[in-house]
């Protein structure tokens, strides 16, 4: 069945949302968020620690997006704009949510989807050796590809639940959700 | 030598790199896309520093927020000093973070795993 961007966007409203937008993922555009997000954030009841991890997560999401999201086939139903992606944050009863989705070429999706089953598949221990020997070792580039996933998980403490579907036969499409409890 | 000072924006930290005094400050957000263009000039000014440096260098990092990409630009300015250690000179890294802020404490603690030099973890009520 071809993937339904639409219903995507439908099945991931759920809960209170505290800020979505879907589009190019520019440097202003991660600025806006940011700045909205913090707005939203303090004016709630939630503790600094948790309002800073979730400001924490939300930026590494958003800008895992801006370094990696690919610009859409033509057979999606959304804009076809550079760095296409889509953001969600959330409150549902007692955690925060934080859904992205984004088009990504099918050869480059197969190095992602290593990526987060290396990362889902470590123990709480493991995350933190591997982290530093990843920060340590590998030389910086502009995305540090590789320590925002690890970091993602380092600091929710939970899975990247992940969702890859088939946009066509060169793109695919991925969704992610991450957890703060 | 010049001293390098940068003001604090909503996506860069403030910098003051005072080659006078020994004192290396970054301090706010450091979050920005492309953390190495802004760190470049900063690790360029500690190579120019580390060929006459002062007996003593005094680092504080005290930072709200930071990205994975500035977490490596961060490492790479601590490896520097690291070498300035090694050599004899006198280095103290003061890493200030904030009560209860579990991820700044930790980020600190993966730094201080990492480099060997003397590293004080000071944590600042809110």
């Amino acid at each position: 069945m071809k993937f339904d961007y639409n219903q995507w966007c439908f099945q991931k409203l759920n809960g209170d949302i505290i800020h979505k937008f879907s589009g190019s993922v520019t440097s202003e555009k991660i600025t806006e968020t940011l700045n909205s997000v913090e707005n939203n954030l303090m004016k709630s009841d939630i503790k600094l620690y948790k309002r800073k991890k979730v400001f924490n997560v939300l930026l590494e999401c958003v800008q895992n997006l801006y370094h990696h999201a690919d610009t859409p086939p033509l057979s999606a139903d959304v804009e076809i704009v550079p760095r296409f992606g889509t953001l969600v944050l959330s409150k549902d009863r007692t955690f925060y949510r934080i859904s992205t989705g984004n088009f990504l070429r099918k050869e480059r999706m197969k190095e992602v989807e290593e990526r987060l089953k290396m990362v889902n598949s470590l123990s709480d221990e493991d995350i933190v050796l591997i982290y530093r020997d990843v920060l340590n070792n590998q030389q910086a580039s502009p995305n540090s590809a590789g320590l925002g996933l690890l970091d993602m998980v380092r600091k929710t403490g939970n899975k990247l639940e992940y969702y890859i579907y088939t946009q066509d036969d060169k793109y695919s499409f991925l969704s992610m959700d991450v957890y703060i409890s | 030598m010049e001293t390098i000072i940068r003001e604090g924006s909503t996506k860069t930290p403030y910098i003051r790199f005072d080659g006078e005094v020994g004192l290396i400050e970054v301090k706010g957000r450091s979050i920005p896309e492309n953390s190495i263009e802004f760190y470049k000039p900063l690790i360029d000014w500690l190579e120019r520093y580390s060929e006459s440096p002062l007996d003593t260098t005094n680092v504080n990092i005290q930072l709200e927020y930071f990205n994975t990409s500035s977490s490596k630009c961060i490492l790479d300015i601590l490896k520097k000093l690291e070498l300035l250690y090694k050599k004899g000179k006198k280095v103290q890294v003061n890493w200030f973070y904030e009560e209860d802020d579990e991820d700044m404490f930790e980020a600190g603690e993966d730094y201080q795993s990492i480099i060997k030099i003397p590293f004080t973890m000071i944590e600042i009520e809110e």
